[in-house]
């Protein structure tokens, strides 16, 4: 199918586009990258009466390192945060997580921007901005807010932005010196959306202990998921790999209204969340250091 | 009928024209410009038929709407080869039996000449995942991956063929 009709227009500045956006509210759909987007047009799953290509707003692609915080605009393609040398010495597991987001052609065109606000449930940048505790600041044309991201993702494609708001950034505190990560997915091929995936942030003592742990859950909920009780289980406690398997069998707890589709049932996927959970695990006990 | 104007390189060409937003650009390229080298295999972004490259990087052009390509560089298909010398890309794929129906074709050629501007030595490893987003059904994609890395042998001792 082609898309139906609407109309388009195409700022050339953010005011512009935050005022063509407050004054069409709902019927008006912001395009960033479009790869998620123009699918659900092509397809007439969405039937916006404007279209407000974000395409010229330059001042939205960028990346800097702000006093510990790496901010990143909601304009920035995919395949520039993969590649950015800033982002892959202070948050590297967001280079390492983009490697998994469809393929290069996808992330050539697409934002972060529009991966958060869209909200994909299997989708692995708002499980990174979930384990991270990012920060997202949107405006509308009154004003700016900054929603933590364990605030911002609501539901199946559903967020806390209002019709008027766009995201314009995102920020993420810079791993401390040390810090393990570790990304783990199961789809059935690469590039595919995940059928369960976890991602993993450690930091420990010297004496191998555990003094902060974040895994936070995708493709398996509604939305990303923060697997609090292995956490907890990790905390305080030696990363040992029955402490590890322990704390990844604890995950499914976190899942409270399950993800089922032709691709993977609620069982199978409850079923492999404590495998990626222990991979993602495993993975950030290597590159952990006192 | 909203009617948008844009104007884009295509083949090192300049072209204007005035579209309807909803256009894609594949279609652009297709039915307004002719260029049927970039194929429609499913029009939402999973099989890499239609892909081209936008400043040289490889996209979907189903997943790009004609307006959105005002000001870019477009190359397809029909642009890699100078005159009547082939691509040392297309060489690879036409002496490694790489193509069977042709349809994936071109979208896995210039998928490939992307990834080698990028990585001009991949390792087998990579040069299936730089492709696993183009679908093939005819070929099993063995001589796909062969020819790649042919082409890749041949682009770095500067031979063509």
């Amino acid at each position: 199918m082609k898309p139906a009709v609407f109309a388009y227009e195409r700022p050339s500045s953010l005011d512009e586009a935050l005022a063509v956006l407050g004054a069409h509210g709902s019927d008006a759909r912001p395009l960033a990258g479009g790869q998620s987007l123009i699918p659900m047009l092509t397809l007439r799953i969405a039937r916006p009466s404007l279209l407000v290509d974000l395409g010229r707003l330059s001042e939205l692609d960028r990346v800097r390192l702000d006093d510990g915080v790496l901010e990143i605009g909601a304009m920035t393609r995919q395949r520039r945060i993969e590649r950015d040398t800033l982002v892959r010495e202070h948050v590297p597991i967001l280079a390492e997580a983009l490697r998994f987001v469809g393929h290069p052609a996808i992330r050539n065109r697409g934002t972060i921007g529009g991966s958060l606000a869209h909200a994909d449930p299997s989708a692995e940048l708002p499980a990174v901005a979930l384990a991270l505790e990012a920060e997202i600041i949107v405006r509308n044309s009154q004003g700016a807010r900054t929603i933590p991201a364990r605030d911002f993702f609501l539901g199946p494609f559903t967020t806390a932005l209002r019709d008027d708001e766009l995201v314009v950034a995102v920020r993420f505190p810079t791993l401390r010196a040390g810090t393990g990560w570790g990304i783990a997915e199961i789809a059935r091929r690469h590039g595919d959306f995940a059928l369960a995936g976890a991602v993993a942030v450690l930091e420990r003592r010297q004496d191998g202990s555990c003094t902060r742990a974040a895994v936070a859950l995708f493709g398996v909920g509604t939305r990303p998921l923060r697997a609090t009780a292995s956490e907890q289980a990790l905390v305080g406690r030696p990363l040992s790999t029955d402490v590890l398997r322990e704390a990844a069998a604890l995950a499914v707890d976190a899942i409270d209204e399950p993800l089922s589709d032709v691709h993977g049932s609620v069982s199978y996927r409850r079923q492999v969340t404590p495998v990626v959970v222990r991979r993602a695990l495993e993975a950030a006990v290597q590159r952990a250091t006192a | 009928m909203q009617l948008v104007a844009i104007s884009l390189t295509v083949n090192g060409q300049p072209v204007t024209a005035e579209v309807e937003p909803r256009m894609t650009l594949a279609d652009f390229l297709r039915d307004q410009l002719g260029l049927t080298g970039t194929k429609l295999g499913c029009e939402h972004g999973i099989c890499g038929s239609c892909t081209v490259l936008w400043g040289g990087e490889a996209v979907r052009s189903c997943l790009a709407l004609a307006v959105q390509a005002d000001g870019a560089t477009i190359t397809t298909i029909e642009g890699l080869a100078a005159d009547s010398t082939l691509h040392p890309v297309q060489q690879a794929f036409w002496e490694e039996h790489a193509l069977q129906c042709g349809f994936c074709t071109p979208g896995m050629v210039l998928t490939a000449v992307a990834l080698l501007q990028e990585n001009p030595e991949p390792s087998e490893a990579e040069i299936r995942e730089a492709l696993s987003g183009n679908l093939c059904r005819c070929t099993g994609y063995q001589n796909i991956v062969r020819a790649v890395r042919v082409a890749a042998e041949r682009m770095r001792s500067g031979r063509g063929s």
